[in-house]
């Protein structure tokens, strides 16, 4: 049940890429600006149905996948939901249950889904709240609550923790690795390389469209790999990056 | 959802088209007694079933199909400003109205009906890039369409005569007149196997109103949505337009109301736009028979007159309980 890539490529962004994903646990993917990072995410999401190359899912290419059957292995979490209508909280937790929709009401196996999705990301206390009052680290956890309500085996995430402040940034990698470790594969862009050494079991970098870099985070984060791609000078010490220009 | 939450708006709902649509007939410029109608004594039978009951008819599908579209647009745009009006076909319909009105044609409604056809497949047809449909080209494309056949409608008028001038901004004002049973029929006909086949996937619209790639990745598939969306709001706009003309603000007020009465679900916005916004437009329309009688208000001022007023009211009301 992994994700193996050969290279695949799009008309922008992703040059030619080829790695194969763990069965289980955080794999970060770092890298600059334009590197391809949100492009490879929404291949893997099959978003972008007309990539290049071969990226296949449990030996099967995803744009072939039907999108129901699809959207019951793999959960897509995107850089910040932004809401015009006013769906309370439990009702954007709810929307995860599509995949499994059997009728017009949800069923107690929904509800339960997301009782369940709503505990792991401590979202209970404010479920019936309009979702667009909520602050950002309310909204992204209901996100990511939305997503495990889809009771995945696969969660790809894009820069989770963009508009999150330090505490609630490090309690989203916190759920994140645990879901790791709990048997789930969990794919999350970043641009904090600290929160990757910290927490992934695995980082990816991308440099222009290609990998630079696939292995532990103590193998791939040196000063030299972050000297070439990211062009800053970087010091590891005591499982800290340091950088400055 | 739970079952309660459903049943209780749709309802409500109901009970009110059912008392709009029992009283409204009743209400105008000569009293009338429903016992006298029933009884084929004149002239309250001819007035009640000629003159009222077929227009408060035709008010009910023209304002349950204009909110309904109003829902749908809304929800696929991402835009809570969005109408029926927006994507162009209604101004496709007015197009084909004006036209026939300067060529003296009689049957005004089936040119405009063209009109509005015609608009659907140019629109689709530029929109639709490879295989897929976005909801962005397909606004640009449709504020696009607007804004040529509003300038196809000036070209016009200026060549009018003066009494098809007048005319012209009769039709471009909307109303509602008494029609025939048999076009009611056939209006019924498309109008509400359009709106069941829409509010049927009332639980795929809720996706799709948050975002298409939230829809997308949680199995829903965005571009056969969309069009499917796009040709039945169409449907539903073109039909009421070609028979009323364009009437303002019944798609954007009422759509707006419910979602802050009942929330953003679909499942309940959608029927309940369909019932109330019939409701609405009969109201409206009995006030402009009965206010200046025997002189009409057109009922697009009517329904901007008497909507906007309620929407603030209700939007403040809503806005104090969130503490905003």
């Amino acid at each position: 049940m992994t994700f193996e890539l050969k290279s695949v490529g799009f008309a922008f962004g992703l040059t030619e890429a080829s790695f194969e994903t763990p069965e289980a646990g955080l794999v970060a993917v770092a890298g600059p600006n334009g590197a391809g990072k949100s492009t490879l995410l929404g291949i893997m999401a099959g978003l972008r149905p007309a990539y290049t190359g071969s990226c296949l899912y449990d030996g099967v290419e995803v744009r072939k996948w039907s999108r129901r059957e699809f959207a019951r292995r793999v959960a897509f979490l995107p850089q910040m939901l932004r809401l015009e209508f006013p769906f309370t909280a439990e009702q954007v937790a709810l929307m995860g249950r599509t995949p499994y929709a059997g009728g017009w009401f949800e069923s107690p196996e929904d509800h339960a889904a997301v009782e369940r999705a709503m505990g792991i990301t401590d979202t209970v206390a404010f479920r019936s709240r309009d979702f667009r009052s909520l602050s950002g680290g309310e909204r992204q956890r209901v996100v990511l609550a939305s997503a495990l309500a889809q009771e995945p085996r696969v969660l790809l995430l894009d820069e989770p923790t963009t508009f999150l402040d330090l505490k609630h940034q490090l309690s989203m990698y916190r759920i994140l690795a645990e879901l790791g470790r709990g048997g789930m594969l969990v794919v999350s862009v970043t641009h904090d390389l600290n929160l990757a050494l910290q927490f992934a079991d695995r980082v990816l970098v991308l440099n222009e469209g290609r990998v630079a870099g696939d292995g532990t985070p103590r193998e791939v984060l040196n000063p030299e790999l972050i000297g070439r791609v990211f062009g800053v000078r970087a010091d590891v010490s005591a499982g800290w990056v340091h950088y400055e220009i | 959802m739970k079952s309660s939450g459903f049943f209780g708006p749709i309802a409500g709902s109901l009970g009110l088209l059912i008392l709009v649509t029992v009283i409204a007939p009743l209400i105008g410029s000569t009293h009338i007694e429903l016992r006298r109608a029933f009884a084929h004594v004149s002239p309250d039978f001819e007035i009640f079933f000629y003159a009222r009951l077929p227009r408060v008819v035709l008010a009910l599908i023209a304002g349950g199909a204009l909110s309904m579209t109003g829902v749908l647009f809304q929800c696929m745009l991402r835009d809570p400003l969005a109408e029926p009006y927006t994507l162009g076909v209604s101004s496709g319909a007015s197009v084909g109205a004006v036209l026939g009105i300067c060529f003296g044609m009689r049957a005004i409604g089936v040119v405009s009906l063209a009109g509005a056809a015609l608009v659907l497949l140019i629109v689709l047809g530029v929109a639709v890039e490879g295989r897929r449909l976005s909801s962005f080209t397909l606004m640009l494309t449709g504020v696009t369409m607007n804004s040529m056949a509003f300038a196809i409608i000036m070209f016009l008028h200026n060549l009018a005569g003066f009494s098809q001038s007048f005319a012209i901004s009769r039709w471009l004002m909307g109303g509602l007149d008494a029609v025939e049973y048999s076009t009611l029929g056939w209006l019924a006909a498309v109008v509400v196997p359009v709106c069941v086949a829409v509010t049927v996937r009332a639980r795929e619209w809720n996706l799709l109103s948050v975002g298409e790639d939230w829809a997308e990745s949680r199995g829903v598939s965005v571009t056969t949505l969309t069009t499917f969306g796009y040709i039945a709001g169409s449907i539903l706009t073109g039909l009421v337009t070609a028979l009323t003309g364009p009437i303002a603000f019944v798609g954007l007020i009422v759509p707006h109301a419910l979602r802050l009465r009942f929330g953003a679900d679909h499942r309940v916005l959608m029927p309940c736009s369909l019932l109330v916004g019939g409701a609405f437009l009969a109201m409206c329309d009995t006030l402009s028979r009965t206010v200046m009688a025997p002189t009409e208000i057109p009922v697009g001022v009517l329904t901007a007159l008497a909507g906007g007023p309620f929407f603030f009211w209700l939007l403040r009301s809503r806005r104090s309980s969130l503490g905003l």
